[in-house]
């Protein structure tokens, strides 16, 4: 099943090749990994998208808190919460197809952010899902290139993930 | 005032009460050789192989109540340290291990002898650093101390560029660590404790399962006063030997791959297991769906919660230190007043007596050829039981397991979870000097010996004398064996030929050497060589062994504990008539 793991680790050098590490010597999935700083300098948030059963998730939550520079670790499966993947995807854009990318973006609440005569590039955010089915929707001999950032979650509500 | 980083280095091990360094100079660990020469307050011991130096600190530390520390050059200093770091890991062994590195401005750039220390080591230490600033020198020092030796302990590297060791600044040693992402658990959960101590009482067929965990955690009191106040049997792992006593009657013996008959039998049958710093590793276990095809309730004490349901799942998980753990559960046990059910365990008490009786451990005897088995009881018996014993990895070592009987804990020094040969000789070194006024056995075979013999010059000069009990018989042992049962004999590359003479080894190292062939020459060989006479000195003791000897009871690969290969004494017979004689077994 995925699960999405999120990591409140020291900002240090090091931590993060720890974390990944981990998961390679220990054969657990990566599906996506994000991380960057906090607000608090000292402390960077790291959200994984792994896959496995219960049992493999539980290793993998105590394996990350055995980590020294790991503070906390959530599983946000455990309860409610929100995600969003971030999608920069560049696309041909030319004749009919400029009318009906423009449509498409519109649909999916997609902002163009960069227009070239035969291009343009547009930012999408949404579930992991959401981002796949706009690929699906579009066609496919018209994408150029695409960049994902990787699912950032946070908890519903008063759930809050701090030291 | 301010002081070097080397300075600093010293100045720190020496606040943290170290006795011994053991090392191996060279180019980026010059200024810290430099600052130990000027500085009496603890000893450095020169090895001849950075591998042993890390071997002989991990056991000064199995074999003390202090941190081990090991000191290294960068590259290949570095590198060969890395095996006995991952065998320190493996066992959970407190021990500071300090590397040297190229200078900050150089690293990254394919400098002579650098190396990714830290990036090399990642995955086989408690935790790294890479010290950049010299004003996080002491700091990281004392963090490093303070992560080996709590919690689950383990060997922390610390990585210092040269020239960090050169840059001068203010000494300051922290009285304390305070990590708001480390903190070890000490206590028990009550509620948890209480159902424990429920399931005990309610047990029929209770066991007592005792790992390393225990040795490592000091708690050898608390377990005895449980296993003997409540009467239960009580079986050791190969790291927990020592924590139970050995020579009791309600010890069944070391369980799993080379296990006992009973203990392994007990372990599948048993209702209520409590397992104490124990991990239910493979060679323990085996399969864990076969070993949980025998209904049974768990209770787990271990204070690294990753080591709770990580092959099996449990039904009452204690995430806390042992002896504490321990001690709040006598507590309850005393206040409850209660006890489990006599007539059940007497029951189960009678079954276990039946699997004991045809003593799994028997061979059969030889005037002509040395049983190595018989070596171990000796030594055993001539040495009182009392020795510290280290060993190296193969058939003498599950010998030395399961035929010297330990009585007390960190007396058994072996290389149980990596398995590195090598381990022996240079872990004798260690546990001498962290023990001067006990006698230290290395119990090796040919093979293993060779892995690190050249430590036997360090042991000259650092007036070691321990006794190296070498099992000899000409073969990879254990490869041999699982090649004579598992690869119709076909023995690749086991066999050792252009064996050296061993003997003349100990003479040009300075020690003295003995090699023996004839059993009867077995005990005078090893009264002398533990005679007073003798005490001072390092003796190599080569005995020319039985080479068809296997090590049993086995639980062959992908089998149960309870479908052991047993020794030919006790295995079943379609042939009518058959007589079970165990008249001429010792």
């Amino acid at each position: 099943m995925r699960h999405i793991l999120s990591i409140l680790l020291e900002n240090e050098a090091g931590a993060l090749s720890r974390v990944v590490g981990l998961f390679s010597a220990r054969a657990y999935n990566i599906d996506s990994l994000t991380v960057s700083t906090t607000e608090d300098r000292t402390l960077s948030r790291m959200t994984i998208v792994t896959h496995g059963s219960d049992d493999v998730i539980e290793q993998i939550t105590k394996q990350l808190n055995k980590l020294i520079e790991v503070v906390k670790v959530i599983d946000l499966n455990e309860s409610e919460h929100i995600e969003r993947e971030m999608m920069l995807i560049k696309v041909r854009a030319t004749g009919k197809d400029r009318e009906e990318m423009k449509r498409m973006a519109d649909i999916f609440r997609g902002r163009i952010i960069d227009v070239t005569e035969k291009t343009y590039t547009i930012e999408l955010t949404g579930t992991s899902d959401k981002l796949n089915a706009f690929i699906e929707a579009i066609d496919r001999t018209v994408i150029l290139e695409t960049v994902r950032t990787g699912a950032s979650g946070i908890g519903r509500g008063e759930r809050v993930l701090k030291i | 005032m301010q002081i070097s980083g080397a300075e600093i280095v010293v100045r720190c091990l020496q606040e943290e009460g170290v006795e011994f360094v053991f090392g191996y100079p060279g180019g980026a660990v010059l200024e810290i050789y430099d600052a130990i020469f000027k500085q009496n307050q603890f000893k450095h011991v020169l090895v001849r192989h950075e591998q042993a130096a890390v071997h002989a600190a991990d056991a000064y530390s199995r074999s003390s109540d202090k941190v081990g520390v090991a000191l290294v050059t960068s590259g290949p200093g570095a590198t060969n340290a890395v095996t006995g770091i991952a065998t320190a890991y493996m066992d959970s062994i407190p021990m500071v291990v300090l590397s040297g590195q190229v200078s900050t401005p150089a690293i990254g750039l394919d400098a002579f002898q650098e190396v990714d220390m830290v990036g090399i080591t990642r995955p086989c230490v408690k935790h790294n650093f890479l010290v950049k600033d010299i004003n996080e020198l002491a700091e990281t020092i004392k963090k490093a101390f303070y992560i080996a030796k709590t919690g689950r302990p383990g060997p922390v590297v610390v990585d210092i560029p040269k020239d960090v060791t050169q840059k001068l600044a203010e000494f300051h040693y922290p009285e304390s660590v305070s990590i708001r992402s480390y903190v070890p658990v000490l206590r028990g959960h009550p509620g948890q404790i209480r159902k424990a101590v429920n399931l005990l009482l309610e047990a029929k067929r209770p066991y007592v399962y005792v790992g390393g965990g225990a040795v490592q955690g000091g708690a050898e009191q608390e377990v005895t006063e449980l296993v003997r106040s409540l009467g239960l049997p009580c079986t050791n792992t190969l790291m927990g030997l020592g924590a139970y006593p050995g020579s009791d009657p309600q010890f069944l013996g070391m369980l799993g791959m080379h296990g006992t008959y009973e203990a392994n039998m007990a372990m599948q049958n048993c209702d209520v297991l409590l397992a104490v710093g124990a991990r239910f590793d493979d060679r323990v276990i085996s399969v864990p769906s076969h070993f949980l095809s025998k209904p049974k309730k768990i209770i787990h004490i271990d204070v690294d919660p990753s080591s709770i349901a990580k092959r099996v799942k449990v039904d009452v998980p204690i995430v806390g230190d042992v002896k504490h753990v321990l001690r709040d559960m006598l507590e309850q046990f005393r206040e409850g007043g209660k006890k489990p059910d006599a007539g059940a365990l007497a029951a189960w008490w009678k079954q276990i007596e039946e699997w004991r009786a045809p003593n799994s451990l028997l061979y059969a005897p030889s005037d002509e050829l040395i049983k190595p088995q018989y070596v171990v009881q000796k030594l055993y018996e001539i040495t009182g039981g009392d020795a510290i014993i280290t060993s190296d990895v193969g058939q003498h070592q599950m010998w030395a397991a399961q035929y010297y009987k330990f009585d007390r804990p960190k007396q058994w020094l072996n290389s149980g979870g990596l398995g590195t040969m090598g381990f022996g000789l240079p872990a004798a070194i260690g546990a001498q000097l962290a023990n001067p006024d006990k006698a230290v056995a290395c119990i090796t075979g040919e093979g293993s010996i060779q892995m690190n013999i050249q430590e036997l010059s360090t042991a000259k000069q650092y007036h070691t004398p321990v006794k190296v009990i070498s099992l000899n018989n000409r073969y990879l042992g254990m490869v041999r064996q699982w090649q004579e049962l598992f690869y119709g004999t076909r023995y690749s590359e086991s066999y050792m030929d252009a064996l050296p003479d061993f003997v003349k080894i100990a003479e040009a190292y300075g020690h003295i050497g003995f090699k023996v062939e004839n059993p009867a020459d077995v005990e005078p060989v090893l009264r002398e060589a533990f005679s007073p006479a003798l005490k001072e000195r390092l003796v190599f003791l080569d005995f020319r062994t039985d080479q068809s000897e296997n090590v049993y009871p086995m639980i062959g690969n992908g089998k149960g504990l309870d479908e052991m290969d047993l020794p030919p004494h006790m295995r079943k017979t379609d042939e009518p008539g058959a007589e079970r004689d165990y008249g001429n077994l010792c």
